[in-house]
This record gives C-alpha cells, structure tokens and sequence, in this order.
C-alpha cells in the first residue's frame, strides 16, 4: 500500500487488526515522510529508529484487542516523555529530559500507540503562530510562508501534512483550535478536568487542557476515548462517567438546539467568515438541527480577562525556572544573579512579557484592580454560558476571525496576534468543550474552521455534531505537497 | 494609565528577569499597548459578584498523608545543571 500516509487514524487501526497492515509498514511510512518534510519544521525531538524498533517488536507479538494497535504518533514537546528530551519549545529546557511519562501520553502508549517524536510549539505554548518558538517556525502545509497557527503549530502542520495520523495538542485559550482551523484539520478541547493536566508543562492551571487533533471527527473520537481518564495526580481532574466517543458516535443529531451568538459577529470580521458561518448555520439545519439566537452579552470582555488571568498564572507557574533543579543556567556573579539571567537569556521575548504582565497585575497594589476584577468578569463569562445551556444543545461559531496569515504579519504587534483567539478563549475561561471542523476555504485557498462549543463534559454531543456537519460539508484539504522536493 | 521605565524596572526584579535600558523601553511600550487593550474590562459593573477561580465545580479528593520511599534521588537530580553527590549546587549564598 503506498498512500499509508493519507490514511485515516480509523483506517490504519482496522488495516493492522485485519492484518493487512503491519506496524512496522505504517511507522517506516511515516517515519519515511517526515524525513521527507524537514522544511515544515514540524518536529522539534525526533525519535524515528526507536519507533522503527518498536513497530517491529509489536509485530512479533502484536496485540490487536488495543485501540491504537501499533500506530505511530507524533506528540506537542509540552508532554513529557520519559527519557525523551522535552523542550516546551523553550531554551530553558533544552536539555530537560523527563524521568516520568504525561498521564495522557501514557494513556496512549497503553494502547499500543508508538511514539514519533515530538513536535513543534510557541514556547510555552504561548503565541497563536508558532512563531515564539526557540526552534523556529513552522511552515503551514497548506502555503509555504504561512503560519500552522499556534500554539499547537507543530502538532497542526504534522497532521495536516501527514506526517503522523493523528496527534495530541494542548488549549489555553485556542491553541488546539485555532491551529486545526488554520490546516484544515479537526481540534477538540475537551472539558476542564477531562483529561488529566499531570506531566504536561504548565502554562495557565485552570485554563490548560490537551485534546485531540486529527484528520477527521472519527479518528478524534476515537483518541478522545484513549486520553480522556481520571488521574489522582491531578488534582483537578474530574471522576465523572466517560463515554465511548468513538462507538457511541452517530450523524443522527435531529432536533438538536444549536445557539448562534450575536456578539460573535465582530467588528472587521471578513466576509468570507461570516458566509461560512452562514453556511455552516445552513448545513446544521440541513442535519435537522434547530437554529436559535443567542447572546453572551460579556463576550467582549473574555479576550481583556483572558490576558489577566493566563499570565498571572503563568508567572506563578514559570517561577520554578530558575537554574538550580533543571534547565538552562546562565553565569552569575552571585545567586540573584545568576538567576536574573538565567530568565532573562533562557525565556524568549514572549514568554518574558506574559511573566511581567502577570507579575504586574498580581503584585501589591494592584491585585484586586487586575486580577481580582479579572475572575470576577470570568464568572460574568461562564453565567453567560450557563444562562443560554438552558435553551440550546450547543453553540456554532467561527473558529478563528481570519484564515492563516503569513510568517512575520503579527509577530511585532502583541494585540493583533491576540485577537486572534477571540472566539476560542471564552471556552477556556467557562471550562468548556468545543471542537473545530474545517468548514470551507476563502478565496487564496486556506482552510477556515467553525466552532462548535457544548455543555460540559457533553464531549460526545460535540463530537456527534461534527460528525453529522462533517458529512454535509465534504470539506477536501488542498495539500500540494511543495515542500517534498 | 501608563507603565513607566521605573514600574518596568519594578517588575522585572520581582519575576527575576535581568533587563537593560533598550530591553525596558520596548517591554514599557509593549506592556501599555497591552494594558490598554485590557482596560476594557473596567466598562463593567462586578460589584457583588464572586470572583471564579476554578471551573471545576468538584471538591478536592483527599488522599491519605503517607511518606512513600519512592528511592527517586536520582532522578530529581538528574536534570539539574549542577550538581555534587546528592546536592543542587547554587552560587555561593553566604561569606
């Protein structure tokens, strides 16, 4: 079989089970393209003879009762792999290799999965172009000179491009979705709480989740199911009954209650989005699904809070790089010293402005003016959410308020790449699920996405929507492959 | 509002982040930008509200309080940039 690559996650697990596939076909498969696809810069930690290795010796003995059955994946550089190096796209943590495994990596490792590598990332998982990384850009498979969208870039382009079947991201505040909008791929960010937050590099605690990012509504179910388990070593994960995405997954979602939000209809949005959306409104009815109008009256006030309360929690989280446990350490003439400079050579540029941001609005003086305020107007956000959830099954949005934009457009000015997460950042902050599905294609050809926001911990409802639009729609992603030479 | 050299200045040795004059300058015009955009926040009314400081509307699962001899010395120092037998090894802290 020659086109292993262009497979689905769903159709590679059913070709190994029938045997008509070996591991060690798909991983050499894989492995072949993404040596291929250097200039994507998808990968920062590649890990390729091992995965060889591996595929060979479960082909010796391969257990075909698991769900992911031998399968190669790429994984986000957040999630520690044990003996694996794990950077979190820093240079603080460049030699940083974890004794322990992520719970959600192990989860997958548990089901026959075999690790590819790891992949690119904004450092820290902070940026929406995958621009802030130490290990440089990533080219958006869609166009060369184009952003995969961040912070999950790495994990978008690798899948989009097909370098692994199917991947794991994590989302602060869109950094699964709005990557997936921008490569024409699937990105869900489950519930807070739904998958387990121990062993991946922490950005904003209440805030982070990982999820899914796939080429299909199916192949993310499917690993939503793997990943998605309590953990006692997180102290926020949540004992609540899962479901079996992928098998309890149906098209049938008639008399569904879909919201549409005014306040999402923003100033300056492209016309292309708001015809998308109206096709995609189309489409759910289509489904027979119920249209309803809907308002978050403080939607506009999610972006400003978002900005507060993720790097307040960010500078919390990010005063363990100091230079003494692990990481990067720069000379200094005394202990002070030597830590002021490891930060200030080890941090990036972005990552040192989120630290002083969050610094600022948590120091006296100013805490209850900022970040009290901040939670405040968060709770305002998740009353929104909680008021319409009486009246509608789910809510469809954009996902993103632009396609992808070139390499360098946005990286001088903060709060234009901010806004980018204008539709995606109020899931974050009311803990919610909410997938996006590519949609359509504007008028240069590049990818736009739709969002669709559920109750939480109604993974499946989201997941069903999607499947049933999904089909409707017959998206097609337009991969030239231009940097195969 | 607006953040000066001086608040900059203020900020970077509470994070512990070394930063000269240009650095400064460029983190002051950042930060303003920033704020500004952020200020929005204050067009609304919060008085009696309850500030939400986590979405996971559980209680905390206790455990049992239990030393465990995990034997893991090892592995915690194994990362550490330097290091001296079983110890962390910082600058030297007192003359």
């Amino acid at each position: 079989m020659s086109d292993i690559t262009s497979q689905t996650l769903t159709s590679l697990v059913k070709n190994i089970k029938e045997k008509k596939l070996s591991s060690e076909e798909v991983t050499k498969a894989f492995v072949d393209r993404s040596e291929k696809s250097k200039e994507l810069n998808s990968y920062i930690t590649e890990d390729f003879s091992n995965a060889i290795d591996k595929s060979k010796k479960f082909d010796e003995k391969p257990n075909l009762d698991l769900k992911l059955p031998g399968i190669p994946i790429a994984v986000k550089d957040l999630f520690c792999t044990k003996d694996i190096r794990t950077t979190a796209g820093s240079k603080i943590l460049e030699n940083f290799v974890p004794t322990y495994e992520s719970t959600v990596t192990q989860n997958i490792w548990n089901e026959g999965a075999i690790l590819l590598g790891k992949l690119n990332c904004d450092e820290f998982a902070m940026g929406s172009s995958n621009e802030t990384s130490f290990y440089g850009n990533v080219q958006n498979p869609i166009d060369k000179g184009l952003v995969p969208g961040g912070s999950s870039g790495g994990s978008a382009a690798a899948v989009s491009g097909q370098l692994t079947p199917i991947t794991i991201g994590t989302d602060t505040g869109g950094s699964i979705r709005q990557p997936a909008s921008f490569t024409g791929t699937v990105g869900l960010k489950p519930t807070y709480g739904s998958c387990s937050r121990y062993g991946i590099v922490a950005f904003a605690s209440s805030l982070d989740q990982a999820g899914p990012m796939s080429q299909n509504v199916e192949d993310c179910a499917l690993l939503q199911e793997v990943i998605s388990t309590y953990d006692n070593k997180d102290s926020t994960s949540i004992d609540f009954k899962r479901g079996q995405y992928s098998k309890e997954l149906t098209k049938d979602i008639k008399g569904k209650k879909i919201g549409i939000p005014k306040e999402y209809r923003v100033e300056g949005m492209p016309k292309e989005i708001e015809e998308l959306w109206k096709k995609g409104i189309e489409y759910a009815k289509d489904c027979g699904a119920e249209i309803i109008d809907i308002s978050l009256p403080n939607t506009s006030y999610a972006l400003p809070t978002y900005y507060i309360v993720a790097p307040a929690e960010a500078s919390s989280n990010l005063a363990r790089y100091d230079g003494v446990k692990y990481g990067f350490r720069a000379k200094g003439e005394n202990l002070i010293d030597m830590y002021e400079k490891t930060r200030s050579e080890g941090f990036g540029s972005e990552v040192q402005r989120r630290i002083m941001i969050g610094t600022y609005v948590l120091s006296s003086g100013y805490y209850d003016a900022y970040y009290l305020k901040a939670q405040k107007v968060r709770k305002l956000i998740k009353n929104d959410f909680d008021e319409v959830y009486k009246k509608v099954d789910a809510i469809l949005t954009p996902s993103t308020p632009s396609s992808a934009f070139k390499i360098g457009e946005k990286k001088n000015d903060p709060v234009s790449m901010y806004l980018n997460d204008i539709f995606t950042v109020p899931v974050n902050l009311a803990g919610l699920p909410a997938i996006s599905i590519p949609a359509g294609l504007d008028s240069a050809g590049y990818p736009l996405g739709l969002q669709i926001i559920g109750k939480a911990f109604q993974e499946q409802e989201i997941l069903n929507l999607a499947y049933a639009m999904e089909d409707k729609i017959n998206f097609k992603n337009k991969i030239t492959d231009w940097w195969i030479k | 509002m607006s953040i000066d050299l001086k608040t900059i200045k203020h900020i970077s040795k509470l994070s512990r982040i070394s930063v000269d004059e240009q650095k400064a300058e460029k983190l002051a015009g950042d930060l303003n930008s920033i704020f500004k955009f952020i200020e929005k926040m204050n067009e609304l009314n919060t008085d009696n509200v309850e500030p939400l400081t986590s979405v996971a509307e559980t209680t905390l699962k206790f455990r049992s309080d239990e030393v465990k001899n995990q034997n893991i010395r090892e592995q915690i120092i194994k990362n550490s940039p330097e290091d001296n037998e079983d110890f962390f090894v910082v600058p030297k802290v007192v003359e």
